[in-house]
Parts: C-alpha cells; sequence; structure tokens
C-alpha cells in the first residue's frame, strides 16, 4: 500500500478511536454537571452519589479521549503536510483557538474538580465541571468549524501557491461547521444518555441501588429523548447543506447514478457498484429524498454520473453508513420515547425485556456516530478540501510506507490495549455501582 | 513583519511554558519509583501532580496549534520530518496520562506494578526525546529541495542525545524541587536530597552543553552579534546555582523558582540563538525554515494575535489560580481521593 492509503487508514483509526471517548465525555459531563447541579440546590445526598459515581466513569472515559486528541493535533503536520502547508494558513486558526480558548478550559477545571472536593466550596466545586462541560462542547465547536473548512471551504484565496484565509468572520461562521457541530454534540449526548440508561438498566434489573438508579435512568431517558430528536432535526439539516455544497456526497448517500427530478426514497435498494445502477430499488416514497435536500418536491438532484469517476466518493460504505446511521437514528427516538415513558410512570422494575434492550443496545449510538463519520468524510473523498485539494495531494513527501506501516501497526495494538482497558475498567466499575466507589470522606 | 516577529516569540513562549510546566510533571514521573518505596507515598507524588498536569500538556497541545496556524510550513515539515521520534513522544504522553489516571483504579500489586513502570517510560522518553528533537533542531535538520536526508538514528547524534540528557536531568531536578515543595515528612526530604544529587549531574552536563553548543551549532552568532542577550543564559547559570543555594538552605519554594527561572532561560537560550529560524537546514541555510518564509499570511498572524492577547493572560489567570488552590500540598496520610 502506499503513503497516502496508509496514511489515510492511520488518520480513520485515530480519529475514530478518539471519537469512541469524545462523545460519552461530551453527553456524560452534562449530565453530571445537571446532577452536582441538584446536589447543591437540594442538598440530596443521592445526588451527591450520583455525581460520584457517574463522575468516575466519567473520569475513566475522559482521560482516553484527553491523550488521544493529542495525536491528531500532530498528525496532520506527520502525515499530512503537503495539506498543512497549503491549507495551514485558514485551517491551523481554529486548532490552535481550540486549544487556547476551550482545551485549557477543560483540562484544567477538570483536575479542580476531581482534586478539590474539600478545596473550593460547594459551588465552585459544581461550577468547575460546569466550565468543564462547556468547555468540552466549545472544544467540538472548533474542531468541527476546522472540519466544517474542509468539507465547505470559504474566506479564502489560493494565493502564494496555497489557500490564505481573507475573511475570518466566513470562516468562523461558516453554517456548515455549525450544523455538523449541532448535529455532533447532540449525537454525543445521545451516546451518553443511552450509556447512563444502559448501566442503570443493569442495576434496576437485579433490583440493586434502586433508587439510585432509577432516578439516574430517569434523567437520561429526558435527556436521551431531547437529543435524539435534535440529532435527527439538526442531521435534516445538516444532511440538506451538505447535499447542496457536495452534490457527489448526496448522490453516494443516496446511490443517486442518473440526474432526476423528484427523487424518491427506496426502502430497499441495492446499489450495483460495477454497472453505475442499482440492482432493487423497491418500496419508493415519492419525492422524499428531493424535499429533504432542497425543501422542494420536484428539485432536479445530480447523479454520480454527472461526475467523472476521479470525482466520486467510494459509494458502498457512504450509502450503507448513511442508511444505517438514519436507521439507528429513528431507532433511538423509539427508545428514549420508551424509556421517557416508563420512568415518568414509575413502571422500569415491571419492564424487564425493555431493561434488557436498554443495556445491549448501549453499543448502538456509538456505533451510529462511527457511521456518522464515514458518510462524512468519505462521503468528502477523493477530496481533503472539497473541489480544492485532493486527499492524494495532501499527504506528506518526506515519509515512507515503510514508516507508516510501522506507525499504524503500533497505533493499532497500542489502541486496541488502551480500548481493552477502558471498556474493562468502565465494566468493572459500572458493574460494582454506586456503593463501592461510594463517598470518601 | 512585525507580526511574524511576534509570533516567533510566542512560538518560543509557548514551548517554554511547556517546558516550565509539564516539565515537572515530566521529572516527577521519572523519580516517582526512586522516591516512592511504598503505595502511600506512591499515591501522594501522584496526587502532587494529579490536578495540574492535564492544563500543563495543554500548553504542548497549543505550541503545535500555534505552530500549525503561524508557521503551517514548519509545522508540517518539522512534524513530518521527525515523524519516528514524534510518534514515540506522543505514545510515551498517552500511556503517561493513562497511567495517572488508570493506577489506583484497581488495588492489585501488579495491575499497579504495571503502571508504575509506565509512569517512568511515559515521562522519560518524551523528556528524553523532547531533548534530542530539540538538540537537533538547535544543530539544524538534513533538509533541502530534496526533502529530508536523516532519520530517527540520525537524529541520536551525541549533540541530540546530550541535549536529550540535559533535558532529562532538567526535568528530574524542576520534578524533584516541586516534590520537594508539594508533599510533606520523610518524602518531600528525600525528594530535596535527590533533586541536591541530581543537580550536579545537571550542572556537568550543562557546561558541557553551552561548551559544546559552540562547536555543534550556530546557536551563539546571534549572541555575538548583540552581546546583550548573554543576559539570558547567564540568567540560566544563575538559576541554576541559586536552586542549588536554596535547595542547601532547605527553601524549596525559592529553588523551585530558580528551576523554574533554568528551565525558561535555557529554552530561551535556544529561541534566541535559534532567530529567525524556526528549524535550521544544516545543509543550505537558503533552505531554513524561518519566521519569514515559514509564516502563515499578516492577515492570519493578525487574527492569531488578538487571540493570544485577549486568551492567553486569561488562561494563565486561571490555571495561576488552581495552581494556588492546591497551593498546601499533599501528605501520604491526608484526605484520601479517590483512586489516587
Amino acid at each position: 500500500m502506499d503513503t497516502v492509503t496508509l496514511s489515510r487508514i492511520q488518520f480513520a483509526m485515530t480519529a475514530g478511536f478518539h471519537f469512541i471517548f469524545v462523545p460519552l465525555t461530551l453527553g456524560l459531563s452534562l449530565l453530571v454537571a445537571w446532577m452536582e447541579t441538584l446536589y447543591v440546590r437540594t442538598g440530596d445526598e443521592l445526588y451527591l452519589r450520583m455525581t460520584k459515581f457517574w463522575g468516575k466513569l466519567f473520569l475513566i472515559n475522559f482521560v482516553v479521549g484527553v491523550v488521544t486528541g493529542i495525536t491528531l493535533e500532530f498528525q496532520f503536520g506527520m502525515n499530512w503536510a503537503e495539506y498543512s502547508k497549503y491549507v495551514g494558513d485558514i485551517f491551523g486558526v481554529p486548532l490552535a483557538i481550540e486549544a487556547t480558548v476551550a482545551f485549557f478550559l477543560e483540562s484544567v477545571f477538570i483536575g479542580l474538580w476531581i482534586f478539590g472536593w474539600d478545596r473550593v466550596s460547594k459551588k465552585v466545586h459544581c461550577l468547575s465541571i460546569w466550565i468543564v462541560a462547556l468547555a468540552g462542547n466549545l472544544s467540538a465547536l472548533w474542531i468541527l468549524i476546522a472540519n466544517g473548512w474542509m468539507q465547505h471551504p470559504v474566506g479564502y484565496v489560493l494565493r502564494n501557491g496555497r489557500a490564505e484565509m481573507v475573511d475570518f468572520w466566513a470562516v468562523l461562521t461558516n453554517s456548515y461547521g455549525w450544523l455538523k457541530f449541532g448535529h455532533t454534540i447532540v449525537a454525543g449526548y445521545v451516546v451518553g444518555a443511552f450509556f447512563v440508561m444502559a448501566v442503570s438498566a443493569y442495576h434496576i434489573l437485579r433490583k440493586q441501588h434502586l433508587a439510585f438508579f432509577k432516578r439516574s435512568f430517569r434523567m437520561a431517558a429526558t435527556f436521551a429523548l431531547a437529543s435524539a430528536v435534535l440529532v435527527v432535526v439538526i442531521g435534516d439539516f445538516h444532511g440538506a447543506e451538505a447535499g447542496r455544497v457536495q452534490p457527489a456526497k448526496l448522490a453516494a448517500m443516496e446511490a443517486l447514478w442518473d440526474t432526476r427530478e423528484g427523487v424518491p426514497f427506496y426502502l430497499i435498494l441495492i446499489p450495483d457498484t460495477k454497472n453505475e445502477r442499482n440492482s432493487v430499488e423497491a418500496f419508493g416514497i415519492p419525492k422524499i429524498v428531493s424535499f429533504l435536500a432542497y425543501r422542494d418536491w420536484d428539485a432536479e438532484l445530480k447523479g454520480l454520473k454527472e461526475f467523472p469517476e476521479k470525482d466520486r466518493p467510494p459509494v458502498m460504505p457512504v450509502f450503507v453508513s448513511f442508511r444505517v446511521m438514519v436507521g439507528l437514528g429513528f431507532l433511538f427516538i423509539g427508545l428514549a420515547f420508551v424509556a421517557w415513558y416508563l420512568a415518568r410512570k414509575d413502571r422500569l422494575e415491571s419492564s424487564p425485556l425493555f431493561l434488557r434492550i436498554m443495556l445491549y443496545a448501549v453499543p448502538l449510538p456509538y456505533i451510529a456516530a462511527q457511521l456518522g463519520w464515514i458518510v462524512a468524510e468519505m462521503g468528502r473523498q477523493p477530496w481533503i478540501v472539497y473541489g480544492v485539494l485532493r486527499t492524494s495531494e495532501g499527504v506528506s513527501r518526506s515519509i515512507e510506507p515503510s514508516q507508516v506501516m510501522a506507525s499504524l501497526v503500533g497505533f493499532g495494538f497500542f489502541y486496541s490495549f488502551l480500548g481493552i482497558l477502558d471498556i474493562y475498567l468502565l465494566a468493572r466499575f459500572a458493574g460494582k455501582g454506586p456503593d463501592d466507589t461510594g463517598v470518601a470522606y | 513583519m512585525e507580526y511574524q516577529i511576534t509570533w516567533f516569540v510566542l512560538w518560543g513562549i509557548l514551548w517554554t511554558a511547556y517546558f516550565m510546566t509539564d516539565g515537572f510533571d515530566l521529572g516527577v514521573g521519572m523519580l516517582y519509583n526512586l522516591l516512592g518505596k511504598d503505595d502511600a507515598e506512591k499515591r501522594a507524588i501522584i496526587r502532587s501532580i494529579g490536578p495540574v498536569w492535564d492544563g500543563n500538556e495543554v500548553w504542548l497541545v497549543t505550541a503545535g496549534g500555534a505552530t500549525f496556524a503561524a508557521f503551517p510550513a514548519t509545522y508540517a515539515l518539522m512534524f513530518s520530518y521527525l515523524y519516528s521520534a514524534l510518534l514515540i513522544i506522543l505514545f510515551g504522553l498517552i500511556i503517561r496520562g493513562v497511567a495517572l489516571e488508570f493506577r489506583g483504579k484497581i488495588e492489585s500489586a501488579g495491575w499497579k506494578r504495571s503502571w508504575d513502570a509506565a509512569i517512568f517510560a511515559g515521562s522519560f522518553v518524551p523528556a528524553f526525546l523532547f531533548g534530542v528533537a530539540f538538540g537537533n533542531i538547535f544543530q539544524g535538520l538534513p533538509m533541502d529541495a530534496r526533502g529530508y536526508h536523516g532519520s530517527l538514528f540520525s537524529l541520536l547524534n551525541p549533540y541530540g542525545l546530550l541535549t536529550g540528557a540535559l533535558f532529562v536531568l532538567l526535568f528530574s531536578v524542576h520534578g524533584g524541587l516541586w516534590l520537594a515543595l508539594r508533599t510533606g515528612g520523610e518524602l518531600s526530604k528525600k525528594a530535596a536530597s535527590t533533586a541536591a544529587q541530581a543537580w550536579w549531574a545537571l550542572a556537568l552536563v550543562a557546561v558541557i552543553f553551552l561548551i559544546y553548543t559552540a562547536f555543534a551549532t550556530r546557536l551563539y552568532d546571534n549572541f555575538l552579534r548583540s552581546p546583550l542577550w548573554f543576559i539570558v543564559p547567564a540568567a540560566a547559570v544563575c538559576g541554576l546555582i541559586a536552586a542549588r543555594f536554596f535547595l542547601a538552605r532547605s527553601d524549596a519554594s525559592r529553588a523551585f523558582l530558580a528551576s523554574c527561572i533554568t528551565i525558561v532561560t535555557v529554552t530561551l537560550t535556544g529561541i534566541v540563538g535559534l532567530y529567525p529560524n524556526l528549524v535550521p537546514s544544516s545543509l543550505d541555510p537558503a533552505f531554513s525554515l524561518t519566521a519569514f518564509n515559514s509564516s502563515s499570511s499578516i492577515y492570519t498572524l493578525r487574527i492569531m494575535t488578538v487571540v493570544a492577547v485577549i486568551f492567553v493572560p486569561i488562561v494563565i489567570a486561571y490555571q495561576a489560580w488552581v495552581y494556588r488552590v492546591f497551593r498546601h500540598g499533599v501528605t501520604t496520610n491526608g484526605p484520601a481521593v479517590e483512586g489516587y
């Protein structure tokens, strides 16, 4: 394999691995902050125990997210030197701002939160977890503004052999980045909420710590329902915009080969990429794709054949990932609604089947998040900056395939090891329940 | 022009801040197994840096991000040329962070012993390789129109190794002083005496480094051109001596401060010597990456300047405040913090 392919695999792996931990951080930090707020407000010790128990799981996850993020900050230079030279004038800015404005806040105040229980007042302690939570979300914003620029470059000119920024405001307010930000963080909230519901379901099924986990479940269910609805709504706007500015991506998402008007959505569709057609198209909902993309039932959508083969993204992975992600998105709304309803009616204990479903549903939001990234980033191919620079032109010239192969294998082993450890620790502490981790003082 | 110089200075300051802050974390990690004789001491050592190491490490991320935003060509070439070395540093830092966090999570001797080794390796390897990398940058990297002509092993030349040793010793003394300052009782005393012993090795290596630098690099050219700048390395020497002086008087806080000054001025000596290069070419100065030929557009630098002027002081303020909150340090029998 060549340096480009290996570097792509490595970036996908390191970014994908990082994004196992980020969404839980995004979602769980807010839930823990909310629990601690309720503790400070009401003085109810149960909320304190909840804060500590979920906080501990949060921290086990958090540290791996932090350390795997550092890799990404440097990997652009290591593997994508030509890209970095070409677009650093723009792309480097949000990354540097992220570190200065958000990552510092998160990392400094997490230290205060972990070690500061008896050093600062209750209110300041509670404030520190809010800062951590908001800073995490702010981090995501800057990263996605950077990513949004790769997807939909704005505010630049090509000059001096590179892309130079001429309008920071345009980069900052790029709606692509903001919609992707909204979609991504809310997906993180779904991950966090389903995580809390799964762990709670496990204990409720075993009839242990009932008050503790029913209250946790209920909080998470409300959060899950709101987030699951939002992730679909924002996702719809995000997808529509992506379709307008990246027509080839939309065509791949829908496996649309020929340009046509009033594009239907086929519930069952099997693409035949070799012959550039779909071998099965059945149960079509008329005109819905046109409507979703352009808010116009008869809008014309460009088919893949409009694009020279070298400008098309890989159809199969984008198409499948998109379908499964969307399916999961609707499933989450359904599950979250039932969860919310049963928790509200206090019928959780008498619904063991549903609790079991929620327990085993825990990987699904993670999978949906990964699939979303596959749609976004594979759908952007063959461009590293859409329409401006090809991925193959962005790779470092000074690195050898053997070097990247070695680092890829290194990352593979190292990250697998970290992943197994993290899951082991999470499962262990989640399974133990709150008493073992109880209040230390 | 002014903006490029401003960002060269800021670039230097960010690395300086990183080495000054995370330097003691790395030093603490290197001394950890040597000083922590039992579990209580080891936990106290971890808790002494627990609240701050994560925030300290962000100076590195900011230095990386600022290099990207302000000097994209340097960011691209420096990190792709130093690919393998940087990768090993990153693995080290990942291991260190995870080890600090996971070690106390399970009460098992084998589990803890593994993480104890990881804390050492994850501190020593980055400290050493940062030194090696900067030593090579001081010398210049073998790069020209056809790219880079070095490898991981060519970095391990005598001057690179010497700078690696210098960093390891600087951080070890720094970490020892931090522990002397922030822990109590026996542990604090042991840390102070270890720092005092390591100081002699540091002094020896520092002297060799200062002399060898005259032969291996062109760092002194700028100083000879404007001798006023000699005040920076002179301050480094004074800081080093002051650290030993205060250590002898059991004044750990002043000794630590002196060590901070030493690290800051040693790093700045390198930065002043490099100017205007960020990464000089050892083959042909025409291919050196400078503040002027590798920078972003002035427009971008202006925006970044506004961001830095507003936010860096805020960062320093709250980071300093958190240091203050934890100023009383830790004891081996103090209130337990879960998992540490």
